[in-house]
This record gives C-alpha cells, structure tokens and sequence, in this order.
C-alpha cells in the first residue's frame, strides 16, 4: 500500500496508515525524494505512529531517507515511534544516531521550524 | 533432516515465507500469538520483531521458507517458540553470523544477533547445501 | 469467621473430601481449595489453620472408619489401604492450592512494590524525572525503561532526567539498560540528562565501552534540573529579579 505524501507549505508529510512491506518502504524512500527535489522542500516528516514494528531493514531504510533527504538540501524527522517499538529497536541494536525523531508530527513541525531558524549554522539535535 | 525440538510444542501457525509480503502476516500472527497468551506489549513487539528479522533473512538468503509458531510450557512458565526453515544455500559457519556487523549482503548484520539479544533461547542449525533451521524461545515474564 | 461460616466452610471441604475419595479425581477439589483461598487469605487466615481443618477432616473420618468396621479386621485394613493415601492426597491438594495462592498474592505486591520503587515524576511541563534509588537488576532496570517511555509518551516531555544519586553500582548488564534507555528515550524524542552518576557506575559504563562523553551527564539533580530547563527554554532567574517584575 502507498504512503500518502502531504505537501504543507515548504515541508512534505508521509504519514504511514499500515504495516507496510519492503517493497512499500522503498517505494516511499524513492518517492520522497523525488518530491523533495521537485517541490524544494526544506523538511520532511515521516510519521511511523501506525508502525507496531521496526526491524532492521525498516530501520536502514529510514535511516536512507534521511541521507537522501539531507544530499537534497533538506533535513528529515521521523515522529511518532511506538514505545513498545522504541524498545526494541535499541534491544535488538539498532543505532539511529544521525536520525531525528521527534514525539509526533506537532513536535516534528516545531523541530522543522526550529532548524530553518536556526539555518545552517545549526547542528543541534533534538527539538 | 533430523527433528531440532527437543520439546513438547504444538504448532498453532505454520507461515508460508515466498516474498517480503509475508512477512506482514508472519509478524503479526506471532503478536497475536504472544498476546492470548499474556505477554505484554512489549514482549509482544519483541516477539514480531525477531519473526520479522528471521522471516526476512529466510527471503534475503533463501527465498523461500516457513515459520512456524507455537505456545511451549515447562510447568511453571509459559513461551513461544518461533522456528524458521529453509532449505536454502545454509551458512557454513554458524558462530560467524552471530557477530554483530557481520553481513554477506551489505546489511546492518544485526539481525541474528540481535535475534539472540532479544529472545532467551536461540539455537541454529545450519549446513552449506542442507538449509537452516533457527529455533528461538521468548518466555512470558513472571 | 462467624460460626455459621465455619460450618458453611467445613460442610463443603467436607462435600469436596467426600467427592474426592468417591470419585478418585481431585479437579473439583483443586478448583475449590482456589477459591477457599481466594476468599480467607485476604482475611488474615493462616496456612496452620487451613491446615488443621483438613487434617482435622481427615482424622474424624478415619475414626468413623474404625468404629464402624472395628470387627471386620480385614474390611478395616482394605479399607484403610485405600483411604490414607486418598486422604493425605486431599491434605496436599488443599495446603498446595493455599500456599500457591499465597505465592501468587506476594508477587502481586511486589510487583506493585517495584512500580512505585520507580516513580516518574513530572515536575514542569514536558519535563520527567526519574529518581532512582536502591539496588537494580535487570527485572527492574526493564520495568524502568518501559514505565519511562509510556511515561514520556503520556506525558509529551522532552527531557528526561534520569538521577541515580541513590544507586550505588551496577553490573554490566543493568549499566547496558540504563544506556537503553537513554536511546529508546531519544527515538520518542526525549532528550536525557543523567544525574548523580558515581565514579564506579561512571567506570562500568566506560567499560561497557560507553562514550560518556556522547551522554549527557550533569554532576547532580540541581543541575541537571536547571540544564533540562536551559533546553526546554524556561529562562531560570534569580527569585529577586522575579519580585521586581511583578
Ligand atoms: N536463512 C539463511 N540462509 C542462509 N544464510 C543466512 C540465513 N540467515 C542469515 N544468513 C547469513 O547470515 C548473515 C547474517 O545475518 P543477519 O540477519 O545477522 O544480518 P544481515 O541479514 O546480513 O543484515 P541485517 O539483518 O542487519 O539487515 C547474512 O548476511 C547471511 O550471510
Ligand atoms: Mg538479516
């Protein structure tokens, strides 16, 4: 099934409905950041809410997106990780260092705003 | 080859492994599973994960297999048993691919050892040529 | 337990023990000896006593047997052949069934002991703290981590002060969950302060091969405090200055 992708001014939104498949993963992966170069958008938030699993290649590939986005000029937050999930994310060892993530997508926008304010001098992590 | 459970299980699920689509269904029958028989949450989530990291390697490595499920108890407690088979290429050292990093396809190569970390029991068989067979066991918290 | 209770009580151990031995099956026995459970322990009922019931039962029954064959030697002694072993099956039945639920209720209240052992407190808005006092081992050190991120997510904070003041060391594996939690944390997109940490903790997280220097450590609550409220944005100023504002 395909995320829907939201353009909100200069930010994109993907926000995940349902356990996704791999192939729907990189999709969403080559869609971003087809858009983000179309649109020139500054942010993109990814919404994982709906996610009751993130295994390691779900992890990889959120983590590509991330890359991506940044090679294009743009900075991405992934919000809304489960509990239950961030747990066991980091029991299995899975390092998500150079990614943002934020609460939900509210945070996620402030934390967008706030790295377009700080502009590129910026490297501070967190909201 | 010879049977690798050396315990009373009965398998409740039997998953059919052929692409990256059944790993949906593979993962969220492990959380069902692992829920009526009252693990938490986030045991839950642990359960699903490991299927899913198992599941996928069984279509990385060896296109097609199965997972199979089921309820095991010893008297005072109760778990889950989640075996994943193939009859793919196998691996030829089995201690080597329980190294965090170690990766023949690019990857993270965390799965199997994270699979180990996340789960109380886990035992492999392997053989170049003969397939793999990994049985894990998460047993419910008291 | 009133009189009219205890007879209620012996009447059906009585009933049951009777099935018992009639039928040679012990479930409806082991469902009631439960529930009996149930009902007296949280009313103070001792092990002894329940017991001394059974026991009790147990003897007046074998009397009975005695006066009623004591002339037939050979009845008397089949008969008690069959009895004692069913008779002290049902003793165990019952004693097993209380102690168990016993066991099941101290568990309960540890449990509940253990939660509140790990209070997350939220002190500002989107601020938690987490003050950990006492002797940790792995059980705890995942109740924490759990009981943290569903504290982080219900209570939206964006920092977290962990304050271990109160905990003298720690093994490798428990220094491992406290570096869990500090990750798990920033994936819900909490920033964490740890406080108080010890020269021995400090040594085991190193030797775990912890950077110390990528976790963000303030020397104690204090301070740790002040740092959440530096990033949150509360700009802290001297009681003083507030008063003139006013
Ligand atoms: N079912 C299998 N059949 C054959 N080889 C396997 C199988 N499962 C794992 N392997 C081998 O073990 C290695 C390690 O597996 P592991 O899951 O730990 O890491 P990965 O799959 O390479 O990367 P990651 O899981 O982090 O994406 C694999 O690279 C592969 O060579
Ligand atoms: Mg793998």
């Amino acid at each position: 099934m395909a995320v829907p992708i939201l353009k909100q001014s200069h930010y994109l939104i993907a926000t995940i409905q349902s356990a996704l498949t791999d192939a729907d993963l990189v999709q969403l992966r080559d869609a971003l950041a087809d858009k983000v170069g179309k649109f020139r958008s500054r942010g993109v938030i990814v919404d994982v809410t709906a996610l009751d699993v993130l295994d390691s290649f779900a992890s990889r590939t959120l983590r590509d997106i991330s890359y991506m986005i940044k090679l294009r000029g743009a900075e991405t937050v992934i919000v809304g990780i489960q509990p239950e999930v961030a747990f066991a994310m980091v029991q299995l060892g899975i390092a998500f260092e150079d990614v943002a993530t934020a609460l939900d997508l509210e945070e996620g926008l402030l934390y967008l705003d706030k790295k377009q304010k700080l502009g590129q001098h910026g490297s501070q992590r967190g909201f | 080859m010879a049977a690798s459970v050396g315990f009373e299980a009965e398998t409740e699920f039997c998953i059919a492994v052929n692409s990256d689509n059944d790993l949906v269904a593979a993962r969220r029958k492990g959380r069902v599973l692992a829920e009526q028989i009252g693990f938490s949450g986030s045991e839950a989530t642990l359960v699903a994960t490991a299927i899913s990291e198992l599941a996928r390697n069984i279509v990385s490595y060896a296109g097609r297999g199965e997972i199979l499920l089921s309820t095991v108890g010893n008297g005072s407690s109760i778990g889950i048993t989640v075996i994943a088979r193939d009859q793919g290429p196998g691996i030829a050292d089995t201690r080597r691919v329980l190294e965090h990093g170690y990766s023949t396809s690019g990857g993270l190569g965390l799965g199997l050892p994270g699979v180990r970390r996340i789960m109380d029991e886990f035992d492999i068989i392997s053989a170049p040529g003969l397939g793999t067979t990994i049985t894990v066991t998460k047993w419910k918290r008291r | 337990m009133t009189k009219e209770e205890i007879f209620a009580e012996a009447t059906s151990v009585y009933d049951n023990y009777v099935e018992a031995l009639e039928t040679g099956t012990f479930e409806a026995l082991q469902s009631y000896s439960r529930n009996l459970s149930e009902r007296i322990i949280p009313r103070g009922v001792q092990t002894d006593e329940v017991v001394g019931i059974v026991l009790l039962l147990r003897d007046v029954l074998a009397r009975s047997l005695f006066a009623k064959y004591q002339t037939d030697f050979r009845l008397l002694n089949r008969i008690l052949d069959a009895y004692e072993p069913a008779a002290n099956r049902i003793a165990n039945t019952v004693a097993v069934g209380f102690v168990q639920e016993r066991e099941r209720i101290i568990r309960e209240q540890q449990e509940a002991i253990r939660e509140l052992s790990t209070p997350v407190l939220q002190v500002r808005e989107r601020l938690l703290i987490l003050p950990i006092i006492g002797v940790m081992d792995p059980q705890r050190a995942r109740q924490l981590t759990e009981q943290l991120l569903r504290g982080i997510r219900a209570n939206r904070a964006r920092v977290v002060v962990i304050d271990i003041t109160g905990v003298a060391a720690i093994n490798s594996n428990v220094a491992n969950h406290l570096v869990q939690t500090v990750e798990a944390s920033r994936l819900l997109g909490a920033t964490v302060i740890v406080t108080g940490l010890s020269p021995e903790i400090a040594q085991t997280l190193v030797n775990i091969g912890v950077d110390l220097g990528k976790m963000n450590t303030v020397g104690d609550l204090q301070g740790g405090i002040e740092e959440a409220e530096r990033l949150l944005g509360y700009k802290v100023v001297p009681l003083t200055e507030t008063t003139q504002q006013v």
